[in-house]
Protein backbone atom coordinates (compact mmCIF):
# COMPACT_ATOMS: atom_id res chain seq x y z
CA UNK A 1 0.00 0.00 0.00
CA UNK A 2 1.39 3.35 -1.01
CA UNK A 3 1.46 6.36 1.31
CA UNK A 4 -1.36 7.95 -0.66
CA UNK A 5 -3.55 4.89 -0.29
CA UNK A 6 -2.98 4.99 3.47
CA UNK A 7 -4.00 8.63 3.45
CA UNK A 8 -7.18 7.81 1.51
CA UNK A 9 -8.09 5.01 3.93
CA UNK A 10 -7.38 7.27 6.92
CA UNK A 11 -9.72 9.90 5.50
CA UNK A 12 -12.43 7.24 5.10
CA UNK A 13 -11.94 6.09 8.69
CA UNK A 14 -12.28 9.64 10.01
CA UNK A 15 -15.30 10.24 7.77
CA UNK A 16 -17.06 7.15 9.14
CA UNK A 17 -16.52 8.37 12.72
CA UNK A 18 -17.74 11.86 11.83
CA UNK A 19 -20.92 10.44 10.28
CA UNK A 20 -21.71 8.58 13.49
CA UNK A 21 -21.17 11.76 15.52
CA UNK A 22 -23.28 13.68 13.04
CA UNK A 23 -26.30 11.47 13.75
CA UNK A 24 -25.50 11.26 17.46
CA UNK A 25 -25.81 15.04 17.77
CA UNK A 26 -29.32 14.94 16.34
CA UNK A 27 -30.50 13.62 19.71
CA UNK A 28 -31.26 17.18 20.78
CA UNK A 29 -32.15 20.35 18.86
CA UNK A 30 -29.40 22.09 20.88
CA UNK A 31 -26.56 20.08 19.38
CA UNK A 32 -28.20 19.24 16.06
CA UNK A 33 -26.49 21.88 13.97
CA UNK A 34 -23.12 20.56 15.09
CA UNK A 35 -24.28 17.34 13.47
CA UNK A 36 -24.48 19.03 10.09
CA UNK A 37 -20.95 20.41 10.52
CA UNK A 38 -19.65 16.93 11.35
CA UNK A 39 -21.46 15.50 8.33
CA UNK A 40 -20.02 18.11 5.98
CA UNK A 41 -16.53 17.60 7.43
CA UNK A 42 -16.78 13.83 6.99
CA UNK A 43 -18.04 14.17 3.44
CA UNK A 44 -15.32 16.67 2.45
CA UNK A 45 -12.59 14.45 3.93
CA UNK A 46 -13.88 11.42 2.07
CA UNK A 47 -14.15 13.27 -1.25
CA UNK A 48 -10.64 14.73 -0.97
CA UNK A 49 -9.31 11.34 0.06
CA UNK A 50 -10.92 9.84 -3.03
CA UNK A 51 -9.58 12.51 -5.38
CA UNK A 52 -6.05 11.39 -4.38
CA UNK A 53 -6.83 7.95 -5.74
CA UNK A 54 -4.01 6.94 -8.13
CA UNK A 55 -6.38 5.29 -10.62
CA UNK A 56 -7.95 8.63 -11.51
CA UNK A 57 -6.45 9.74 -14.80
CA UNK A 58 -8.41 12.93 -15.43
CA UNK A 59 -10.32 15.37 -13.27
CA UNK A 60 -12.04 17.37 -16.02
CA UNK A 61 -15.30 15.45 -16.16
CA UNK A 62 -15.41 14.90 -12.41
CA UNK A 63 -15.25 18.64 -11.87
CA UNK A 64 -17.96 19.21 -14.50
CA UNK A 65 -20.21 16.68 -12.75
CA UNK A 66 -19.52 18.20 -9.33
CA UNK A 67 -20.45 21.64 -10.62
CA UNK A 68 -23.66 20.33 -12.23
CA UNK A 69 -24.61 18.61 -8.96
CA UNK A 70 -24.01 21.81 -7.01
CA UNK A 71 -26.01 23.89 -9.47
CA UNK A 72 -29.00 21.52 -9.13
CA UNK A 73 -28.53 20.95 -5.41
CA UNK A 74 -28.48 24.52 -4.15
CA UNK A 75 -31.94 25.55 -5.45
CA UNK A 76 -33.32 22.17 -4.32
CA UNK A 77 -32.50 23.22 -0.76
CA UNK A 78 -34.63 26.36 -1.06
CA UNK A 79 -37.97 24.60 -1.52
CA UNK A 80 -40.77 25.69 0.83
CA UNK A 81 -40.94 23.42 3.85
CA UNK A 82 -44.39 22.16 2.86
CA UNK A 83 -42.60 20.63 -0.16
CA UNK A 84 -39.89 18.88 1.88
CA UNK A 85 -41.51 15.44 1.44
CA UNK A 86 -41.26 15.76 -2.35
CA UNK A 87 -37.67 16.95 -2.14
CA UNK A 88 -36.80 14.04 0.12
CA UNK A 89 -38.40 11.55 -2.27
CA UNK A 90 -36.50 13.14 -5.15
CA UNK A 91 -33.20 12.82 -3.34
CA UNK A 92 -33.92 9.14 -2.62
CA UNK A 93 -34.41 8.82 -6.37
CA UNK A 94 -31.00 10.41 -7.03
CA UNK A 95 -29.36 8.14 -4.47
CA UNK A 96 -30.95 5.08 -6.04
CA UNK A 97 -29.93 6.23 -9.50
CA UNK A 98 -26.28 6.73 -8.48
CA UNK A 99 -26.18 3.20 -7.04
CA UNK A 100 -27.83 1.71 -10.11
CA UNK A 101 -25.51 3.48 -12.55
CA UNK A 102 -22.35 2.56 -10.65
CA UNK A 103 -23.50 -1.05 -10.52
CA UNK A 104 -24.16 -1.03 -14.25
CA UNK A 105 -20.78 0.54 -15.04
CA UNK A 106 -18.95 -1.95 -12.82
CA UNK A 107 -20.72 -4.88 -14.47
CA UNK A 108 -19.70 -3.67 -17.91
CA UNK A 109 -16.09 -3.04 -16.88
CA UNK A 110 -15.68 -6.40 -15.16
CA UNK A 111 -17.42 -8.18 -18.03
CA UNK A 112 -14.62 -6.94 -20.29
CA UNK A 113 -11.67 -7.79 -18.04
CA UNK A 114 -13.08 -10.99 -16.55
CA UNK A 115 -13.28 -9.63 -13.01
CA UNK A 116 -16.77 -10.97 -12.34
CA UNK A 117 -16.59 -13.37 -9.41
CA UNK A 118 -19.93 -14.75 -8.27
CA UNK A 119 -19.70 -12.70 -5.08
CA UNK A 120 -19.19 -9.47 -7.02
CA UNK A 121 -22.02 -10.44 -9.35
CA UNK A 122 -24.32 -11.07 -6.38
CA UNK A 123 -23.49 -7.68 -4.88
CA UNK A 124 -24.01 -5.96 -8.23
CA UNK A 125 -27.44 -7.59 -8.67
CA UNK A 126 -28.53 -6.43 -5.20
CA UNK A 127 -27.18 -2.94 -5.85
CA UNK A 128 -28.81 -2.63 -9.26
CA UNK A 129 -32.12 -4.09 -8.10
CA UNK A 130 -32.41 -1.80 -5.07
CA UNK A 131 -30.96 1.20 -6.86
CA UNK A 132 -33.28 1.23 -9.86
CA UNK A 133 -36.30 0.22 -7.79
CA UNK A 134 -35.62 3.14 -5.45
CA UNK A 135 -35.19 5.46 -8.45
CA UNK A 136 -38.60 4.88 -10.03
CA UNK A 137 -40.41 4.22 -6.74
CA UNK A 138 -39.19 7.52 -5.33
CA UNK A 139 -40.03 9.40 -8.52
CA UNK A 140 -43.57 8.00 -8.26
CA UNK A 141 -43.76 9.04 -4.61
CA UNK A 142 -42.49 12.53 -5.44
CA UNK A 143 -45.04 12.78 -8.25
CA UNK A 144 -47.85 11.81 -5.92
CA UNK A 145 -46.68 14.24 -3.25
CA UNK A 146 -46.38 17.07 -5.77
CA UNK A 147 -49.82 16.01 -7.05
CA UNK A 148 -48.68 15.73 -10.64
CA UNK A 149 -49.77 12.09 -10.31
CA UNK A 150 -53.11 11.05 -8.78
CA UNK A 151 -52.67 10.71 -5.01
CA UNK A 152 -55.36 8.09 -4.63
CA UNK A 153 -54.24 4.46 -4.68
CA UNK A 154 -54.28 3.02 -8.20
CA UNK A 155 -55.22 -0.63 -8.15
CA UNK A 156 -56.17 -3.24 -10.70
CA UNK A 157 -57.13 -6.88 -10.64
CA UNK A 158 -54.50 -9.39 -9.50
CA UNK A 159 -52.08 -6.56 -8.80
CA UNK A 160 -50.15 -8.34 -6.09
CA UNK A 161 -49.88 -11.54 -8.13
CA UNK A 162 -48.64 -9.62 -11.16
CA UNK A 163 -46.08 -7.67 -9.11
CA UNK A 164 -44.97 -10.85 -7.37
CA UNK A 165 -44.43 -12.62 -10.70
CA UNK A 166 -42.46 -9.67 -12.03
CA UNK A 167 -40.23 -9.69 -8.95
CA UNK A 168 -39.77 -13.43 -9.29
CA UNK A 169 -38.60 -13.08 -12.91
CA UNK A 170 -36.18 -10.33 -11.85
CA UNK A 171 -34.79 -12.49 -9.03
CA UNK A 172 -34.51 -15.52 -11.28
CA UNK A 173 -32.62 -13.52 -13.92
CA UNK A 174 -30.38 -12.16 -11.18
CA UNK A 175 -29.72 -15.63 -9.81
CA UNK A 176 -28.86 -16.93 -13.29
CA UNK A 177 -26.43 -14.03 -13.74
CA UNK A 178 -24.69 -14.88 -10.48
CA UNK A 179 -24.23 -18.41 -11.80
CA UNK A 180 -23.30 -17.31 -15.34
CA UNK A 181 -22.15 -13.66 -15.24
CA UNK A 182 -21.28 -13.71 -18.94
CA UNK A 183 -24.96 -13.93 -20.03
CA UNK A 184 -25.02 -10.18 -20.44
CA UNK A 185 -28.37 -10.29 -22.28
CA UNK A 186 -30.06 -10.86 -18.93
CA UNK A 187 -28.57 -7.75 -17.32
CA UNK A 188 -30.87 -5.23 -19.09
CA UNK A 189 -33.79 -7.50 -18.17
CA UNK A 190 -32.92 -7.10 -14.48
CA UNK A 191 -32.63 -3.32 -14.92
CA UNK A 192 -35.95 -2.93 -16.74
CA UNK A 193 -37.78 -5.17 -14.28
CA UNK A 194 -36.35 -3.26 -11.29
CA UNK A 195 -37.44 0.03 -12.81
CA UNK A 196 -40.92 -1.35 -13.51
CA UNK A 197 -41.18 -2.87 -10.06
CA UNK A 198 -40.46 0.49 -8.41
CA UNK A 199 -43.35 2.09 -10.31
CA UNK A 200 -45.75 -0.76 -9.53
CA UNK A 201 -44.79 -0.78 -5.85
CA UNK A 202 -45.81 2.83 -5.25
CA UNK A 203 -48.79 2.92 -7.64
CA UNK A 204 -51.29 1.43 -5.16
CA UNK A 205 -50.17 3.60 -2.24
CA UNK A 206 -52.31 6.55 -1.15
CA UNK A 207 -51.27 9.96 0.13
CA UNK A 208 -51.77 9.18 3.81
CA UNK A 209 -49.37 6.24 3.61
CA UNK A 210 -46.59 8.41 2.24
CA UNK A 211 -44.72 8.75 5.57
CA UNK A 212 -44.21 4.98 5.64
CA UNK A 213 -43.32 4.71 1.96
CA UNK A 214 -40.79 7.54 2.10
CA UNK A 215 -39.15 5.90 5.11
CA UNK A 216 -39.06 2.57 3.35
CA UNK A 217 -37.52 4.06 0.20
CA UNK A 218 -35.00 5.73 2.52
CA UNK A 219 -34.05 2.29 3.81
CA UNK A 220 -33.77 0.91 0.26
CA UNK A 221 -31.53 3.79 -0.82
CA UNK A 222 -29.29 3.07 2.19
CA UNK A 223 -29.13 -0.63 1.43
CA UNK A 224 -28.30 0.13 -2.20
CA UNK A 225 -25.32 2.15 -0.92
CA UNK A 226 -24.29 -0.81 1.27
CA UNK A 227 -24.43 -3.10 -1.76
CA UNK A 228 -22.30 -0.58 -3.64
CA UNK A 229 -19.80 -0.77 -0.80
CA UNK A 230 -19.60 -4.56 -1.24
CA UNK A 231 -19.18 -4.15 -5.01
CA UNK A 232 -16.39 -1.58 -4.70
CA UNK A 233 -14.80 -3.11 -1.61
CA UNK A 234 -15.30 0.20 0.20
CA UNK A 235 -16.03 0.03 3.93
CA UNK A 236 -16.96 3.70 4.26
CA UNK A 237 -19.84 3.13 1.83
CA UNK A 238 -20.94 0.15 3.88
CA UNK A 239 -20.92 2.19 7.10
CA UNK A 240 -22.74 5.22 5.65
CA UNK A 241 -25.24 3.02 3.83
CA UNK A 242 -25.90 0.99 6.99
CA UNK A 243 -26.53 4.19 8.97
CA UNK A 244 -28.94 5.42 6.29
CA UNK A 245 -30.59 2.02 5.97
CA UNK A 246 -31.13 1.56 9.69
CA UNK A 247 -32.53 5.08 9.94
CA UNK A 248 -35.03 4.40 7.16
CA UNK A 249 -35.95 1.09 8.73
CA UNK A 250 -36.51 2.53 12.20
CA UNK A 251 -38.63 5.36 10.81
CA UNK A 252 -40.70 2.87 8.80
CA UNK A 253 -41.34 0.83 11.93
CA UNK A 254 -42.36 3.94 13.89
CA UNK A 255 -44.74 4.98 11.10
CA UNK A 256 -46.29 1.51 10.84
CA UNK A 257 -46.78 1.33 14.61
CA UNK A 258 -48.40 4.76 14.59
CA UNK A 259 -50.95 3.45 12.11
CA UNK A 260 -51.25 0.00 13.70
CA UNK A 261 -50.37 -1.61 10.41
CA UNK A 262 -47.74 -4.02 9.17
CA UNK A 263 -45.22 -3.39 6.41
CA UNK A 264 -46.97 -5.82 4.10
CA UNK A 265 -50.29 -4.14 4.79
CA UNK A 266 -48.95 -0.74 3.78
CA UNK A 267 -47.27 -2.11 0.66
CA UNK A 268 -49.96 -4.46 -0.53
CA UNK A 269 -53.05 -3.26 1.28
CA UNK A 270 -54.10 -0.20 -0.77
CA UNK A 271 -55.62 1.46 2.28
CA UNK A 272 -57.95 3.81 0.43
CA UNK A 273 -59.90 0.88 -0.94
CA UNK A 274 -61.15 -0.12 2.49
CA UNK A 275 -63.50 2.85 2.52
CA UNK A 276 -66.02 0.98 0.39
CA UNK A 277 -67.07 -0.92 3.49
CA UNK A 278 -67.30 2.14 5.73
CA UNK A 279 -70.71 2.66 7.28
CA UNK A 280 -73.19 4.79 5.42
CA UNK A 281 -73.01 7.90 7.55
CA UNK A 282 -76.46 9.07 8.60
CA UNK A 283 -76.42 12.84 8.91
CA UNK A 284 -75.57 13.41 12.55
CA UNK A 285 -76.21 16.75 14.14
CA UNK A 286 -73.09 18.81 14.70
CA UNK A 287 -72.77 22.09 16.58
CA UNK A 288 -71.01 24.89 14.84
CA UNK A 289 -69.25 27.88 16.31
CA UNK A 290 -68.16 31.25 14.94
CA UNK A 291 -64.58 32.48 15.35
CA UNK A 292 -65.91 34.92 17.98
CA UNK A 293 -67.42 31.99 19.96
CA UNK A 294 -64.09 30.19 19.78
CA UNK A 295 -62.23 33.29 20.95
CA UNK A 296 -64.55 33.58 23.95
CA UNK A 297 -64.06 29.95 24.86
CA UNK A 298 -60.27 30.30 24.59
CA UNK A 299 -60.27 33.44 26.78
CA UNK A 300 -61.72 31.37 29.60
CA UNK A 301 -59.46 28.37 29.19
CA UNK A 302 -56.28 27.72 31.10
CA UNK A 303 -54.89 24.77 29.13
CA UNK A 304 -55.13 24.52 25.37
CA UNK A 305 -53.80 21.84 23.03
CA UNK A 306 -53.56 22.31 19.26
CA UNK A 307 -53.62 19.16 17.13
CA UNK A 308 -52.26 19.89 13.65
CA UNK A 309 -52.60 17.62 10.62
CA UNK A 310 -51.76 17.68 6.94
CA UNK A 311 -54.70 20.06 6.37
CA UNK A 312 -52.75 22.74 8.24
CA UNK A 313 -49.94 22.44 5.70
CA UNK A 314 -52.36 22.47 2.77
CA UNK A 315 -54.03 25.64 4.07
CA UNK A 316 -50.62 27.17 4.93
CA UNK A 317 -52.12 27.92 8.35
CA UNK A 318 -48.99 27.38 10.47
CA UNK A 319 -48.28 31.11 10.85
CA UNK A 320 -51.85 31.78 12.04
CA UNK A 321 -51.41 28.92 14.49
CA UNK A 322 -48.34 30.65 15.88
CA UNK A 323 -50.28 33.93 16.22
CA UNK A 324 -52.92 32.05 18.18
CA UNK A 325 -50.15 30.57 20.33
CA UNK A 326 -48.83 34.08 21.03
CA UNK A 327 -52.27 35.41 21.94
CA UNK A 328 -52.73 32.56 24.40
CA UNK A 329 -49.23 32.95 25.83
CA UNK A 330 -49.87 36.66 26.37
CA UNK A 331 -52.81 35.76 28.62
CA UNK A 332 -50.82 33.18 30.54
CA UNK A 333 -52.83 30.34 28.98
CA UNK A 334 -50.76 27.21 28.50
CA UNK A 335 -50.74 26.14 24.87
CA UNK A 336 -49.10 22.98 23.58
CA UNK A 337 -49.08 21.15 20.27
CA UNK A 338 -49.89 17.45 20.09
CA UNK A 339 -48.04 15.84 17.20
CA UNK A 340 -49.16 12.47 15.89
CA UNK A 341 -46.26 10.53 14.34
CA UNK A 342 -48.00 10.17 10.97
CA UNK A 343 -49.44 13.69 10.81
CA UNK A 344 -48.31 15.17 7.50
CA UNK A 345 -46.60 13.48 4.60
CA UNK A 346 -43.29 12.42 6.13
CA UNK A 347 -41.90 11.68 9.61
CA UNK A 348 -41.60 14.89 11.64
CA UNK A 349 -43.29 17.03 8.98
CA UNK A 350 -45.49 18.98 11.46
CA UNK A 351 -42.56 19.77 13.75
CA UNK A 352 -40.62 21.37 10.92
CA UNK A 353 -43.59 23.44 9.73
CA UNK A 354 -44.30 24.72 13.24
CA UNK A 355 -40.63 25.42 13.87
CA UNK A 356 -40.55 27.44 10.66
CA UNK A 357 -43.53 29.43 11.92
CA UNK A 358 -41.38 30.17 15.00
CA UNK A 359 -43.30 28.08 17.49
CA UNK A 360 -40.69 27.09 20.11
CA UNK A 361 -39.99 23.36 20.07
CA UNK A 362 -40.55 23.17 23.81
CA UNK A 363 -44.29 23.62 23.06
CA UNK A 364 -44.36 20.55 20.79
CA UNK A 365 -45.40 17.30 22.48
CA UNK A 366 -45.54 13.73 21.27
CA UNK A 367 -48.75 11.77 21.26
CA UNK A 368 -47.75 9.43 24.08
CA UNK A 369 -46.68 12.30 26.32
CA UNK A 370 -49.80 14.38 25.88
CA UNK A 371 -52.53 11.74 25.95
CA UNK A 372 -52.46 11.25 29.74
CA UNK A 373 -52.97 15.02 30.14
CA UNK A 374 -55.92 15.29 27.76
CA UNK A 375 -58.69 15.01 30.42
CA UNK A 376 -57.23 18.09 32.13
CA UNK A 377 -57.14 20.09 28.92
CA UNK A 378 -59.84 22.77 28.59
CA UNK A 379 -59.79 23.20 24.84
CA UNK A 380 -58.41 20.96 22.10
CA UNK A 381 -58.22 22.65 18.71
CA UNK A 382 -58.03 20.28 15.74
CA UNK A 383 -56.46 21.98 12.71
CA UNK A 384 -56.58 19.93 9.54
CA UNK A 385 -56.26 16.58 11.30
CA UNK A 386 -58.94 13.94 11.01
CA UNK A 387 -58.26 10.24 11.34
CA UNK A 388 -55.59 10.75 14.02
CA UNK A 389 -58.26 12.13 16.38
CA UNK A 390 -61.08 9.72 15.47
CA UNK A 391 -62.22 7.97 18.67
CA UNK A 392 -63.56 5.09 16.55
CA UNK A 393 -59.94 3.86 16.40
CA UNK A 394 -60.22 3.03 20.11
CA UNK A 395 -63.52 1.14 20.23
CA UNK A 396 -65.14 0.52 16.85
CA UNK A 397 -63.90 -2.86 15.67
CA UNK A 398 -65.55 -2.41 12.27
CA UNK A 399 -63.64 0.80 11.54
CA UNK A 400 -60.74 0.48 9.09
CA UNK A 401 -58.58 2.50 11.48
CA UNK A 402 -59.46 0.39 14.54
CA UNK A 403 -56.41 -0.09 16.75
CA UNK A 404 -54.50 2.89 15.41
CA UNK A 405 -53.13 4.97 18.27
CA UNK A 406 -54.82 8.38 18.31
CA UNK A 407 -54.55 11.67 20.13
CA UNK A 408 -57.45 11.63 22.58
CA UNK A 409 -58.85 15.00 21.58
CA UNK A 410 -62.36 13.88 22.59
CA UNK A 411 -61.29 13.68 26.24
CA UNK A 412 -60.64 17.41 26.45
CA UNK A 413 -63.42 19.45 28.03
CA UNK A 414 -64.17 21.22 24.76
CA UNK A 415 -63.05 20.26 21.26
CA UNK A 416 -62.95 22.76 18.43
CA UNK A 417 -62.54 21.23 14.99
CA UNK A 418 -61.59 23.59 12.20
CA UNK A 419 -62.69 22.03 8.95
CA UNK A 420 -63.61 23.13 5.48
CA UNK A 421 -66.71 20.94 5.16
CA UNK A 422 -68.13 17.82 6.74
CA UNK A 423 -66.45 15.66 4.08
CA UNK A 424 -64.73 12.68 5.67
CA UNK A 425 -60.96 12.16 5.68
CA UNK A 426 -58.85 10.32 3.13
CA UNK A 427 -60.17 6.90 3.99
CA UNK A 428 -63.77 8.06 3.81
CA UNK A 429 -64.33 7.20 7.45
CA UNK A 430 -66.94 9.06 9.49
CA UNK A 431 -65.40 10.85 12.42
CA UNK A 432 -67.68 10.54 15.43
CA UNK A 433 -65.64 13.20 17.20
CA UNK A 434 -67.52 15.88 15.27
CA UNK A 435 -70.93 14.86 16.55
CA UNK A 436 -69.74 14.47 20.14
CA UNK A 437 -71.45 16.63 22.80
CA UNK A 438 -68.26 18.49 23.67
CA UNK A 439 -67.28 19.25 20.06
CA UNK A 440 -67.85 22.48 18.18
CA UNK A 441 -67.17 22.81 14.47
CA UNK A 442 -65.64 25.97 13.07
CA UNK A 443 -66.25 25.69 9.34
CA UNK A 444 -64.02 27.34 6.80
CA UNK A 445 -60.48 27.52 5.51
CA UNK A 446 -58.11 26.85 8.42
CA UNK A 447 -56.00 29.90 7.70
CA UNK A 448 -59.01 32.24 7.50
CA UNK A 449 -60.77 30.80 10.55
CA UNK A 450 -57.65 30.96 12.70
CA UNK A 451 -57.00 34.50 11.46
CA UNK A 452 -60.52 35.51 12.57
CA UNK A 453 -60.08 33.85 15.96
CA UNK A 454 -56.81 35.70 16.50
CA UNK A 455 -58.41 38.96 15.39
CA UNK A 456 -61.30 38.48 17.81
CA UNK A 457 -58.87 37.74 20.63
CA UNK A 458 -56.57 40.67 19.96
CA UNK A 459 -59.61 42.96 19.69
CA UNK A 460 -60.78 41.90 23.12
CA UNK A 461 -57.41 42.26 24.73
CA UNK A 462 -57.72 45.98 23.98
CA UNK A 463 -60.90 46.20 26.04
CA UNK A 464 -59.57 44.39 29.09
CA UNK B 1 -8.35 -16.71 0.16
CA UNK B 2 -7.59 -13.04 0.35
CA UNK B 3 -10.91 -12.01 -1.21
CA UNK B 4 -12.83 -14.36 1.10
CA UNK B 5 -11.29 -12.60 4.10
CA UNK B 6 -12.26 -9.27 2.57
CA UNK B 7 -15.83 -10.45 2.25
CA UNK B 8 -15.95 -11.47 5.90
CA UNK B 9 -14.42 -8.25 7.13
CA UNK B 10 -16.95 -6.29 5.05
CA UNK B 11 -19.79 -8.30 6.59
CA UNK B 12 -18.39 -7.53 10.05
CA UNK B 13 -18.32 -3.83 9.22
CA UNK B 14 -21.87 -4.00 7.90
CA UNK B 15 -23.16 -5.78 10.99
CA UNK B 16 -21.44 -3.45 13.46
CA UNK B 17 -22.44 -0.32 11.54
CA UNK B 18 -26.05 -1.50 11.52
CA UNK B 19 -25.98 -1.96 15.30
CA UNK B 20 -24.42 1.47 15.77
CA UNK B 21 -27.04 2.89 13.39
CA UNK B 22 -29.92 1.39 15.36
CA UNK B 23 -28.56 2.71 18.65
CA UNK B 24 -27.81 6.19 17.38
CA UNK B 25 -31.02 6.62 15.38
CA UNK B 26 -33.18 5.48 18.27
CA UNK B 27 -31.79 8.29 20.37
CA UNK B 28 -32.60 10.92 17.74
CA UNK B 29 -35.23 13.37 18.99
CA UNK B 30 -38.63 12.74 17.42
CA UNK B 31 -38.85 16.45 16.80
CA UNK B 32 -36.08 16.09 14.28
CA UNK B 33 -37.22 13.16 12.16
CA UNK B 34 -37.53 15.26 9.00
CA UNK B 35 -34.01 16.73 9.32
CA UNK B 36 -32.79 13.22 10.23
CA UNK B 37 -34.03 11.93 6.91
CA UNK B 38 -32.42 14.72 4.91
CA UNK B 39 -29.16 14.33 6.84
CA UNK B 40 -28.92 10.54 6.38
CA UNK B 41 -29.77 11.16 2.76
CA UNK B 42 -26.82 13.49 2.37
CA UNK B 43 -24.56 11.06 4.23
CA UNK B 44 -25.52 8.10 2.08
CA UNK B 45 -24.57 10.21 -0.93
CA UNK B 46 -21.07 9.09 0.08
CA UNK B 47 -21.73 6.91 -2.98
CA UNK B 48 -19.97 9.81 -4.64
CA UNK B 49 -16.58 8.24 -3.78
CA UNK B 50 -17.38 5.18 -5.87
CA UNK B 51 -18.75 7.31 -8.68
CA UNK B 52 -15.67 9.55 -8.71
CA UNK B 53 -13.35 6.60 -9.22
CA UNK B 54 -15.42 5.17 -12.07
CA UNK B 55 -15.65 8.57 -13.76
CA UNK B 56 -11.96 9.31 -13.17
CA UNK B 57 -10.60 6.00 -14.45
CA UNK B 58 -12.09 6.83 -17.88
CA UNK B 59 -11.83 3.18 -18.93
CA UNK B 60 -14.42 3.64 -21.68
CA UNK B 61 -17.01 6.21 -22.75
CA UNK B 62 -20.00 4.38 -21.29
CA UNK B 63 -18.47 4.03 -17.84
CA UNK B 64 -17.31 7.65 -17.99
CA UNK B 65 -20.84 8.84 -18.72
CA UNK B 66 -22.47 6.57 -16.13
CA UNK B 67 -19.87 7.62 -13.55
CA UNK B 68 -20.34 11.32 -14.25
CA UNK B 69 -24.14 11.13 -13.99
CA UNK B 70 -23.71 9.26 -10.70
CA UNK B 71 -21.26 11.92 -9.44
CA UNK B 72 -23.71 14.69 -10.37
CA UNK B 73 -26.66 12.88 -8.73
CA UNK B 74 -24.68 12.24 -5.51
CA UNK B 75 -23.35 15.78 -5.43
CA UNK B 76 -26.93 17.08 -5.76
CA UNK B 77 -27.89 15.04 -2.69
CA UNK B 78 -24.86 16.17 -0.73
CA UNK B 79 -25.35 19.86 -1.42
CA UNK B 80 -29.14 20.01 -1.10
CA UNK B 81 -29.21 17.51 1.78
CA UNK B 82 -26.78 19.34 4.05
CA UNK B 83 -28.11 22.79 3.15
CA UNK B 84 -31.75 21.97 3.78
CA UNK B 85 -30.95 20.08 6.97
CA UNK B 86 -29.16 23.12 8.34
CA UNK B 87 -31.96 25.39 7.16
CA UNK B 88 -34.51 23.30 9.05
CA UNK B 89 -32.42 22.91 12.19
CA UNK B 90 -31.88 26.66 12.41
CA UNK B 91 -35.63 27.01 12.90
CA UNK B 92 -35.86 24.87 16.02
CA UNK B 93 -35.73 27.39 18.85
CA UNK B 94 -36.26 26.93 22.52
CA UNK B 95 -37.97 30.29 22.91
CA UNK B 96 -40.63 31.90 20.76
CA UNK B 97 -40.23 34.76 18.36
CA UNK B 98 -38.49 37.88 19.63
CA UNK B 99 -41.21 40.49 19.78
Amino acid sequence: MSAIEHLTQASYLAAAALFVFSLRWLSSPKTARQGVVAGVAGMSLAVFGTLLHPEIVSYTWIVVALVIGTVIGVPLSWVPLTAVPQRTALSHAFGGMAAGLVGTAKYMLWLQDGGLTSFRMFAIIVEVLLGYLTLTGSLMAAGKLQEVLPTRPITYKNQNIFNGLLMLVALASGAYLVWRPETWQLFPVVIVLSLAFGVLLVLPIGGADMPTVISLLNAYAGLAAVAMGFVLDNKLLIVAGALDGSSGFILSVIMCKAMNRSFSNVLFGAFGQVSATAAVGEAKAVKSATPQDVADILENASRVVVIPGYGMAVAQAQHRVRELYEQLAKRGIECRFAIHPVAGRMPGHMNVLLAEAEVPYTALAEMDDINPDMPQVDVAIVVGANDVVNPAARHDKSSPIFGMPIINADRAKTVIAIKRTMNPGFAGIDNELYSADNCLMAFGDAKAVLGDIVKAMSGESGIH
Amino acid sequence: MHTTLDLWSMLFVFMLATFVGFQVIQSVSRLLHTPLMSLTNAISAIAIVGSIIIAGEEKDTTSLILGCVAVAASMTNIVSGFLITDRMLKMFREKGRQQ
